[in-house]
Formats: structure tokens, sequence, C-alpha cells
């Protein structure tokens, strides 16, 4: 098991245990954590998983990525979509931070 | 026994490749789900003659819709090549006075600058502002309305609604709101259909709209803290980012994209729930379930049934050969029934898993850049609907608009009882 904690726009906090193999975006709305929602499945076409995460992961951004990014709000140099996101044991620990809301 | 296609027609009566899904009028008739069924079954890649509209493939499944829907560099929405719409050339191009550029028809670069220019006005913080007046307005409209004796759903409840929400969008005067819903229709009229007349007649509301806005755009251009949709575009944007044109492109896209699709969701909503009235029961019993249930409507709704690309390059889908310049259409209607993604697709289910992974606002660059304050409305509505109406029943048969994109009502007779 590998523990993410979301944070809510609010401050609010969720920890969840996810599986590796999961992604930041599944193992979210699985969990029915508030301000992520994967309205197309996980396939790079609703930017509707659009979270903050630190660190090399903020780096990782492919250009399909990127293209739908540009119509998510307030992007900043550390989002990224959760779907994007496969989780594996080394992210054990990880924190993300939410949007306001998902457009 | 699993529900199929409504009003089942002989689909198979016809040729294959005499099946033109571009007629409007199988769709007022609610006879276009049966041969949608066919076609995913049986060509889900279907190659039309077409009429009016010129040749076009009619794509049909969930996954290749959504393929394509993602694929903007393949397959492009730019009005260069021939724009988003079966017809679109007959709309849009056949005029220059009515040549309007709009997000929805163009590639990027330029279309994620207007984009970007757009979407806050229908952002989180934004929408956060509008809750309190839209539920002002809906409590206002459904306590007007009779106690048990039938009256028009669609103009009592949806299209007053809408208007009011599009009025406040564009700060546009209270008694003057209902020329956004009349341009609205106009702007999507084929002429004939009972909304305009004639091509001329059609032009001339819409060039008096155009003198509107352009007028709106003058006197606002310094009103940086307006936060409704003329002002943000007029003070934010360099002339380079945004020509006179596009302006007027992408403001008759809002108050289409924010009209008939919210309008026809919250008919369709009501209509669902009388087919199937165990629902009802347990959306009554289980208001939390609001917010399901709405996704779940726009679903079984899907108030805009297609949206057209044109192929940049030859290319292929599930064998069948696609050349550099056809026309290719995503029939989100279809997709939104297909067996394959979604379990008995003709039923709503209100606490259907999943329900927001439907294709009714798209995906892509292009999806609904409204999406949100579509939903908004509908839960909120169907939160004061539940505090006061014990019954919202259906009593006559609804009356369908004639279009081959517009999914949508112009009569849905209903009565309402209060608690």
């Amino acid at each position: 098991m590998v523990k993410i904690t979301y944070i809510e726009f609010d401050g609010t906090k969720h920890t969840v245990d996810a599986s590796p193999g999961d992604t930041l975006m599944s193992a979210a709305v699985s969990n029915s954590v508030p301000g992520i929602d994967g309205d197309c499945g996980g396939n790079c076409a609703c930017a509707t998983c659009h979270l903050f995460v630190d660190g090399e992961l903020a780096g990782l951004v492919k250009e399909e990525e990127q293209d739908m990014l540009e119509i998510a709000d307030g992007i900043r140099d550390n989002s990224r979509l959760g779907c994007q996101i496969t989780i594996d044991e080394s992210m054990d620990g990880l924190v993300v931070n939410l949007p306001m809301g998902q457009h | 026994m699993a529900i199929t296609a409504p009003n089942h027609i002989d689909a198979y009566k016809v040729a294959l490749e005499d099946i033109d899904m571009s007629d409007p009028s199988l769709f007022q008739r609610n006879e276009a789900a049966a041969y949608f069924e066919r076609l995913r079954k049986e060509c889900p890649v279907h190659f039309s003659k077409g009429s009016d509209c010129g040749p076009f493939w009619s794509i049909t499944k969930f996954d290749d819709i959504i393929r394509i829907d993602k694929n903007h560099k393949l397959f492009s929405a730019d009005s260069s090549h021939g724009g988003h719409l079966l017809g679109y050339e007959m709309w849009f191009k056949s005029d220059p006075d009515l040549q309007l550029p709009m997000i929805i028809a163009m590639d990027p670069p330029r279309h994620d600058t207007q984009r970007k220019a757009i979407s806050p006005v229908v952002a989180a913080p934004n929408l956060s502002k509008m809750e309190t007046g839209i539920r002002d307005s809906a409590i206002e409209i459904l306590n007007s309305l009779p106690d048990n004796e039938p009256f028009n759903w669609v103009e009592r409840v949806s299209i007053e609604l809408t208007t009011r929400t599009l009025a406040v969008l564009f700060d546009f005067p209270f008694d003057e709101q209902k020329k956004l819903t009349r341009w609205s229709d106009v702007a999507m009229s084929i002429p004939g259909d009972g909304i305009t007349q004639s091509w001329e007649s059609r032009k001339a509301e819409m060039m008096e709209m155009k003198r509107c806005f352009e007028d709106m755009w003058a006197t606002r251009k310094t009103n940086t803290r307006g936060y409704d949709l003329v002002s943000m575009l007029a003070t934010t944007l360099a002339d380079d980012a945004m020509s006179p044109a596009e302006y007027m492109g992408n403001v008759v896209l809002l108050i289409v994209g924010g009209n008939d699709t919210t309008r026809n969701s919250l008919t369709g909503s009501v209509l669902a729930l009388s087919q199937f009235p165990d629902e009802n029961q347990k959306l009554r019993e289980n208001p939390d379930l609001i917010p399901n249930f709405v996704s779940e409507a726009i679903r079984w709704q899907t108030p805009v049934a297609h949206m057209k690309r044109t192929a940049l390059e030859d290319t292929e889908i599930r064998g069948r050969q696609i050349r550099k310049g056809d026309k290719v259409v995503m029939w989100y209607v279809s997709g939104n029934r297909d067996e394959d993604m979604f379990e008995r697709p003709f039923e709503l289910i209100v606490d259907r898993p999943r329900a927001r992974n439907h294709l009714s606002f798209g995906f892509g660059l292009h999806r609904c850049v409204g999406n949100r304050l579509g939903e908004l409305q509908l839960r909120i509505v169907w939160e004061e609907i539940l505090k006061r109406f014990k019954t919202v029943e259906v009593v006559g048969e609804p009356v369908r608009v004639f279009s081959n994109v517009t999914m949508g009502y112009s009569n849905l007779p209903v009565k309402v009882t209060r608690y």
C-alpha cells in the first residue's frame, strides 16, 4: 500500500491507501476524495484531474498532457494531470494539492 | 427485458449505404436512436454520401469518438477546413457578413489564447459568485408555477432559467434578456424549422445582434471591474489576440453554448424521471444523489448530438480508410448509448457509477467550457424542486426540435403538486 495525501483547496486533508499501478486520479476517485473528477476516465482528455505536485514529478509533463493542461484553470509550474501519474512504491507519503475547482 | 431504442422503427429496412444521419427529421421523430444502434453493431465507421451537407463519416462508438476528439492535430475543427458542424458551410460560410470565427471552430495556437480569455467567466471562482443569483431565479420561477394545472415546462422553467443566467453572464439588461434567447435560437436555426422563415430574415436578426454586442464592447472597453464576459474580453485582451469579428463569434458561441444545451438538459431531466418512476422514487428518497443524477440526465439527453471534424491527413479508423479532407462526425448521442461502455444505456439510472464519464460535453481541447455552469443550474433547480413539489408529472407528449445537432424540446406538458 502506498499512502497518498490529497489536500483540498480549503486545507482539508485526505490520506488514502493506493496500490502501485493506480494513478493519482483513480486513487482519488475510488476513495471519493472531493475536488478531483476524472471525467474522461483517465484518457488525458478532460483536464478535470488537475493537481499540484512538487519535486521531480512536476517536470515530467509530456506534450499530450501539456495540451490538456492549457484548458485547466490557474495552472502553475507544478501543475500535473493526476491520470498521467502512475503510482509506485517510491511515492509513499506523497502530498498533492488540489485546485479550487475542476473545470 | 432490456430497454432498447425508443420508437423502434425498422432501421434495418433501408440499405446501409442509404442511411443518412444528417437528416434532422430523424431526430425530431425520435427515430435516430434505432439507426445508431444498427450502425454501432454493423458499421461503426459509416460513410454517407449525405444530402445537403455533403459526404461524411459517422463515428458511433464511444471509444472511437473520444480518440478522435482528443486528436486535434489530425482531426481539425477549424473553420478554414469546414468547421465543427454538419452544414457549417451553409450556416456560416455562405455569407461574408456572417463569418463569425469562434473558438469551437479554431485550432491552436489561436484557439488556446482565446479560450484562456473566456474560461475565467465560467471557472470555479466566478461560479460561486453566481450561485446565489441562480438559486434566487430558480425559486422565483418555481414558485410562480400553477398548482395541479398543465403548463409548458420548456417555456415556464427551462427557457426562463437559462435566459436569466445568460443575462447575468453578459450583464444584459433584465427587460431585454429574451433577446439573448431569441438570438441564440436564430443562430442555430435552419430557416423553415419554425424559428426563422428565410435566410434573409435570419441574417437580419443576426446583424441586429451584432450591432448590439459591438455597442456593448465599445461601452465596456474600460470597465476593468466588470466580471461579465463582455467586460472581461474588452479589457483584458490586446487587440491582436482577438479581432472584432472573433469577439462577435465568441459572444455568439457563449450565448448558444449556454442556452439551448442547459435548457434541453433541464427539460430532458424531467422527461427521463417520468419514464423511470423507480428512479424518481430513488432520487426523492435520497436527494444526495442530485449531483450524480444531473450527470446521468446530461448523458441521457445528450443536448449536442454531434461535432464534426475534418481529417488533415489520410488515416484509418477500424480498418476504414479516411482520406485527407474527409468530414468525420462524432455522434455523441450514439456514443452515450454504447452498450460496450454503459450498462443498460437507454435507462436513466440516478446512482449510475461513473456517471460523469459521458460524451455530452465532448473531450479534448474543445471540451465544453461552460460544463460546470450547466451542471450548477441543474443541481440548483432540482434541489429547489425536491423541496417544494411533491410531484412533477409529464401529462402529454414532448415535441422535439427539427435538428441534427440540437437534441431538445419545444414543448413538454407538465403538472406539479406542492407539499
